[in-house]
């Protein structure tokens, strides 16, 4: 099979969509996110979406099929809270290592099969890190703005936790992703360096931030070069933006991504930006051809969905990056 | 696309230094070895002022801050973290990178531990040898930060040009080769050593600094130079004329040969140009060591020089000349604490109350800062400092508010915040917390995935005066519905906030507001709009304030409605072409045993066991299910009482004939054409077509538009099919024991058997359902359903009635009538608008399909209305006013 890298510069490679909304389809109820784990957990556990690898893997499942059926080249696990300090508000800390082996097992299942049956297509299975849900750079508490809620190290300790699991487990890739504070991407970083000396294996790793408003800055106010040259200290396979923002609102950062990094570029907007109700009704077409813009500018290197996007919208935007060559990217990397 | 390999810094914002950048100014101010006030305000736990310290030399220039805390008195770690977390809370001064310098390795660590920019590590060295330099400079590279190499070894520091480069060069191998450090992040820092001391060995230390630098620039690749300027004067310290004139000389040499970034007090610099010429060549003669006496002639004019004072930095303050509510303004949205207490205090004395200070100018300054958010011209950190600077502000005047209460120290308000069950982000509510204690609100901070019962009980507990709910994701905003919900149940009449991402202003005004009358729900946009918004619920305007939010829901929920429904809604061509399309080769069709109208009567015995008693006390106004409501803690002995006269009454019933039940159901032949379902006779003929009604609210996917017609095979299979109509009616000849009760004024007979004809009605329907399920239809032979399980609707097929969710057209009652010659048969008329009468009866269509399930139309555009004045050969404003309460 032809490693990642080099397939990144034949042609775009597509990210899957959204999985939390795939998974809001089904309608679960709070035992699906027990069954066979966590019956007696003294907590509810509803809404807690990476149990649902170990408890309804049959779901999650189905949505990477029905992701890769669509056309994307990479799935993410279903990891995006799957460290210690994520599931700290569960009491499920013990859970991790499970969530992000069998999140990445699953994965790598049905993305064997998807590349068994469509040789020329491999299917790549990224590792979905997320920010968690504490800042390192800003302070919870009112009166001490010098105060943390959580430090680098222990971010590092429950970042290295996750990476390792997911690499036990099989993932080809690991993206860092949602970062709305750069601090706390740092140490996941720094996780990621650390454990592969100790697996000594190196994978490579996409990395992508969140762009929060209009004012073009990390929740943390960096702005998006800033942003860049904060993580550009690894070696990465791409530098990206998601989340927060639709298509068309995150052009004008990718842009400054496109124009200044030496890495590949990544984009995984969401579908433009919730109604009152706090649903994605941009469909896929009209989300498709925001993403048209990016091509014809040669903006980007892999392109997916974040919130409200679905196979549809994924199939629409894999049928349209056929049809254009990738962003360059510089030769020394 | 080739990209010059820069050294690319970030704080906030990036610093990329080119081969073209200016000469980059690292502030030298927060060193507590290089600064004695740094020093005694880190001792003193002053962090306030160091931070000011930091802010004035950013303002001044500096494109980087040095940040020091070497010094034996202190806790280097924890100085260094406090004072990096602090900086980070303050955007002018985090948008430069930071240099975090020590001699100890644990402290620069600790400081690559708190900064999310990319910085500059000042320094490590082959000092203690190769093996400790490497595993730094790993390190170091692994936190993401650019480095400053000492030309320093195992055998010391290197004082002449020779050691210089030979150990940059060591150290920029070992980096390159073994650490595969970025050539373009490496930054020597060749030693500025004093010059002018008196002591010859130190003559050429300004050239061979300047002659290394110049070799670096040629020799390594990528590499930077920089080094501590104010070094090299060290002589003549007291004396700041020699000091800036050699400062600024000694930069434009080595800018010359190659220095590209140092670390300055750009206050302690004057500009080449402008030193007097006779002290330029002096300190130059000095520099370059171009005499002998060089040192000599520069001291003589020195002592004359000493008096004078060094140059002084300018700040602009026109701002200061503007009025007080303007400064204010300007103090709130730049975050400037330094003027606000002053401004405070001029503006209190304006105003007749100290409060009034807090409700007019600051309140603006803090809308000024809400729009300026709002419209992305400022960012977060931003907005928390300023709500730092009102704290400032209504700190000082607290004391005058509270002389005005009589001195009782007070808040403002206890406001409880909690982000919602199920939901873990607690950013944005935190920072709603920080602006609101800013503004004296005393702050119960219930934390995250709270369930409304606790939030109701701490609320009770605590007296709180709002509750604050917060949310990120789409799930939360249910819960939050949830919230209001039980806070009306529960009676608690206090103001409720609603804000994070997700919400809305119409999700609050359509979803929320309904549930909670008996205070107000309010949605906040954003941080900096919830103090404004507190501040008027709580206060005098309150009244005012809510009826201006009742007013605009209102507006919006009108505005929703209209436009949401439209949204909504899809043509009905594209409704049918989503109609559930059943494949008619494989489903099971029945042929009922027996064909043709039949007339059924029933005993009230028969009827008993198929009794839904659950509506049966809605009548009463008894709210709770059949059985449990008997043993209902509020409400069980009153449903036990009525529930025994009833059963005492129904005896009555059946013992006494009191009712006489009649009914009649109808199989035919039917196959549907689109909405059409066409009924036949016995010879094929149409009987009557049934007009149903298609669904055209906007499904998710898979889920289909359906009409009652999608149950019956359609002609075009040839598939033939079958439906069943029915009328039944337990309301026949109780007029006369109505009149008797009412003659008594015995309402609660009268009531109760006017219910109790109902529920028989009722039970008749189900009775006679069950019976052509398994009998006259025939379909559902083995079918074993208890009452509860009938209730449930369990069974296979339905019996949907004109005038309900499934088929709300009531005209098709008429239809429905004529083909089972029901009135003849069973006494049952139509009246005017079309209502059955006798009221306790029931008709209904039969449907056998096992997909055949019960739905609701919902609302129908016009669309649909014309299509079906076509079908039926009316006017469109017949259909139109039968239909009125479900067209859009």
């Amino acid at each position: 099979m032809k490693d990642i890298k080099s397939i990144l510069r034949d042609r775009i490679l597509v990210l899957d969509g959204a999985m939390g909304t795939m998974i809001q389809r089904y309608e679960l109820e709070e035992e699906d996110f027990r069954k066979g784990w966590f019956e007696n957990h003294e907590q509810p556990l509803k809404g807690n979406n990476d149990l649902l690898s170990l408890t309804r893997p049959d779901i999650i499942k189905e949505i990477h099929a029905a992701y890769f059926s669509a056309g994307a080249d990479i799935a993410e696990t279903n990891t995006f809270s799957g460290t210690t300090v994520a599931q700290a508000d569960y009491n499920l800390e013990h859970a991790v290592y499970d969530i992000n082996f069998q999140s990445a097992k699953i994965a790598r299942e049905v993305a064997d099969e998807f590349t068994k049956n469509e040789p020329e297509k491999p299917r790549f299975v990224a590792g979905s890190v997320g920010p968690t849900n504490r800042t390192a750079s800003i302070s919870p508490d009112v009166n001490d703005p010098g105060f943390r809620g959580i430090t680098f190290n222990q971010l590092v300790t429950a970042y290295k936790q996750q990476v390792s699991a997911l690499m036990d487990g099989g993932v080809d890739l690991l993206l860092v992703e949602t970062v709305f504070d750069t601090l706390n991407a740092k140490a996941a970083l720094f996780a990621i360096d650390d454990c592969f000396e100790e697996k000594e294996k190196k994978i490579p790793i996409m990395v992508s931030g969140t762009i929060t408003d209009q004012s073009g800055r990390t929740l943390t106010g960096q702005t998006t070069d800033a942003f860049l040259i904060s993580v550009s200290h690894m070696d990465l396979l791409t530098v990206g933006l998601n989340c927060a923002l639709g298509a068309s609102m995150m052009r004008p950062y990718l842009q400054v991504l496109n124009k200044n990094s030496k890495f590949g570029v990544s984009a995984h907007p969401n579908a433009g930006l919730p109604n009152e109700f706090g649903e994605y009704e941009e469909t896929a077409e009209l989300m498709a051809e925001q993403i048209k813009d990016y091509l014809d500018e040669g903006l980007v290197n892999i392109i997916g969905g974040c919130c409200g996007t679905t196979p549809d919208h994924i199939h629409a935007i894999a049928e349209l990056a056929k049809k254009y060559s990738p962003r360059e990217i510089e030769e020394n990397v | 696309m080739s990209k010059e390999k820069n050294l690319r810094l970030s704080g906030l914002e990036p610093l990329i230094v080119t081969s073209e950048s200016n000469f980059i100014n690292i502030g030298e101010r927060t060193n507590v070895t290089g600064s004695r006030k740094f020093l005694r305000l880190i001792k003193d736990d002053n962090f306030d002022e160091a931070l000011s310290v930091a802010r004035e030399q950013v303002e001044g220039g500096a494109q980087i801050i040095d940040v020091n805390m070497d010094e034996g008195m202190i806790d280097g770690i924890e100085a260094m973290v406090k004072f990096l977390n602090l900086i980070a809370a303050e955007p002018d001064i985090a948008r430069v990178p930071v240099m975090i310098d020590s001699s100890k390795w644990e402290i620069i660590e600790a400081g690559l531990q708190c900064v999310q920019g990319k910085g500059v590590v000042n320094s490590i060295s082959l000092k203690e040898g190769e093996e400790s330099f490497i595993h730094y400079a790993k390190k170091v590279k692994r936190y993401g930060a650019a480095i400053i190499v000492m030309a320093f070894d195992e055998n010391g520091q290197a004082d002449n040009y020779e050691r210089r480069i030979e150990i940059c060069k060591r150290s920029y191998d070992i980096l390159i080769q073994k650490v595969h450090f970025p050539c373009e992040d490496i930054i020597f820092d060749p030693n500025i050593f004093p010059v002018a001391t008196g002591m010859e060995e130190h003559n050429n230390n300004a050239v061979d600094f300047f002659n290394a630098t110049k070799w670096i620039r040629h020799n390594l690749p990528g590499a930077h130079v920089s080094g501590g300027v104010s070094n090299v004067s060290f002589s003549f310290r007291g004396n700041n004329v020699v000091r800036e004139a050699m400062h600024s000389a000694f930069l434009y040499h080595a800018i010359k040969n190659g220095m590209d970034m140092g670390i300055v007090n750009p206050s302690m610099l004057e500009i080449y140009d402008n030193i007097e010429e006779n002290l330029l060549e002096r300190v130059e003669d000095v520099l370059l060591n171009r005499r002998d006496d060089a040192t000599e002639r520069l001291l003589e004019i020195a002592e004359s020089l000493k008096g004078e004072k060094g140059k002084q930095r300018v700040v602009d303050l026109t701002w200061r000349e503007k009025n007080v509510n303007e400064r204010l303004s300007y103090s709130l949205v730049k975050g400037i604490t330094d003027y606000i207490i002053k401004d405070t205090e001029e503006c209190r004395l304006t105003f007749e109350r100290p409060i009034e200070v807090i409700e007019g100018p600051l309140m603006d300054g803090m809308n000024v800062v809400g729009d300026l958010f709002g419209s992305g011209k400022m960012f977060l950190p931003q907005v928390v400092k300023s709500a730092r600077v009102m704290k400032k502000a209504v700190a000082y005047l607290l004391p005058f508010i509270e002389e005005e209460k009589g001195g009782k120290q007070s808040f403002s308000g206890k406001v409880l915040m909690a982000t919602v069950k199920g939901d873990v982000h607690d950013i944005g509510k935190n920072i709603v917390g920080v602006v609101l204690s800013c503004n004296n609100y005393d702050i119960i901070d219930l934390g995250v995935m709270v369930p409304f019962e606790k939030i109701i009980e701490e609320a009770v507990k605590q007296k709180v005066d709002v509750i604050g709910l917060s949310g990120l994701i789409t799930p939360s905003l249910d819960e939050m519905v949830t919230v209001a919900k039980e806070m009306q149940k529960a009676n608690l009449a206090i103001p409720l906030l609603i804000g994070g991402a997700t919400t809305s202003r119409v999700h609050t005004a359509v979803k929320i507001d309904e549930h909670f009358n008996i205070d107000q729900t309010v949605h906040v946009l954003d941080a900096s709009r919830s103090v404004t918004v507190v501040e008027q619920l709580l206060g005098k305007k309150k009244e005012g304030f809510i009826s201006s939010i009742k007013e605009e829901y209102e507006k919006v929920r009108v505005h929703h409605q209209k436009n949401r429904a439209k949204k909504q809604m899809i043509s009905i061509d594209d409704a049918r072409s989503n109609a559930m399309k059943l494949d008619w080769s494989t489903q099971e069709v029945f042929k009922p045993k027996e064909l043709g109208v039949k007339e059924i009567s029933v005993t009230t015995e028969q009827l008993l066991d198929y009794i839904d008693w659950t509506p049966f006390f809605r009548t009463w106004e008894l709210h709770g299910k059949y059985p449990q409501i008997l043993s209902d803690d509020i409400v069980g002995q009153e449903a036990t009482s009525v529930f025994k006269d009833a059963q005492e009454m129904l005896k009555r019933i059946a013992n006494e004939n009191w009712i006489t039940q009649k009914g009649v159901i109808g199989l035919f032949r039917a196959n549907s054409v689109n909405d059409d379902i066409e009924i036949y006779g016995e010879n094929d003929e149409l009987l009557y077509v049934q007009r149903t009604l298609r669904q055209q609210i906007k499904k998710a996917a898979k889920a289909d538009n359906l009409a009652l017609s999608d149950f019956i095979a359609p002609k075009s299979t040839g598939v033939e099919d079958y439906i069943g109509g029915f009328v039944v009616t337990s309301g026949l000849a109780i007029e006369g024991k109505l009149a008797d009760f009412e003659a008594d004024h015995d309402d609660y007979n009268s009531i109760m058997l006017k219910a109790l004809a109902d529920r028989l009605a009722e039970a008749f329907a189900e009775f006679l359902h069950e019976k052509v399920r398994k009998d006259y239809w025939g379909y559902a032979g083995v079918e074993d359903l208890d009452n509860s399980a009938l209730i449930k609707e369990q069974y296979k097929g339905i019996r949907p009635a004109p005038g309900y969710p499934a088929c709300p057209d009531h005209t098709e009652k008429i239809g429905l009538f004529e083909l089972l010659n029901a009135t003849e048969r069973t006494g049952v008329e139509l009246t005017e608008n079309l209502a059955m009468y006798p009221t306790a009866s029931v008709s209904g269509w039969y449907f056998a399909n096992p997909n055949a399930k019960y739905f609701g139309v919902g609302k129908i555009q016009m669309d649909q209305v014309e299509d079906l004045a076509q079908r039926r050969n009316w006017e469109v404003d017949e259909v139109k006013k039968a239909l009125s309460s479900i067209i859009i």
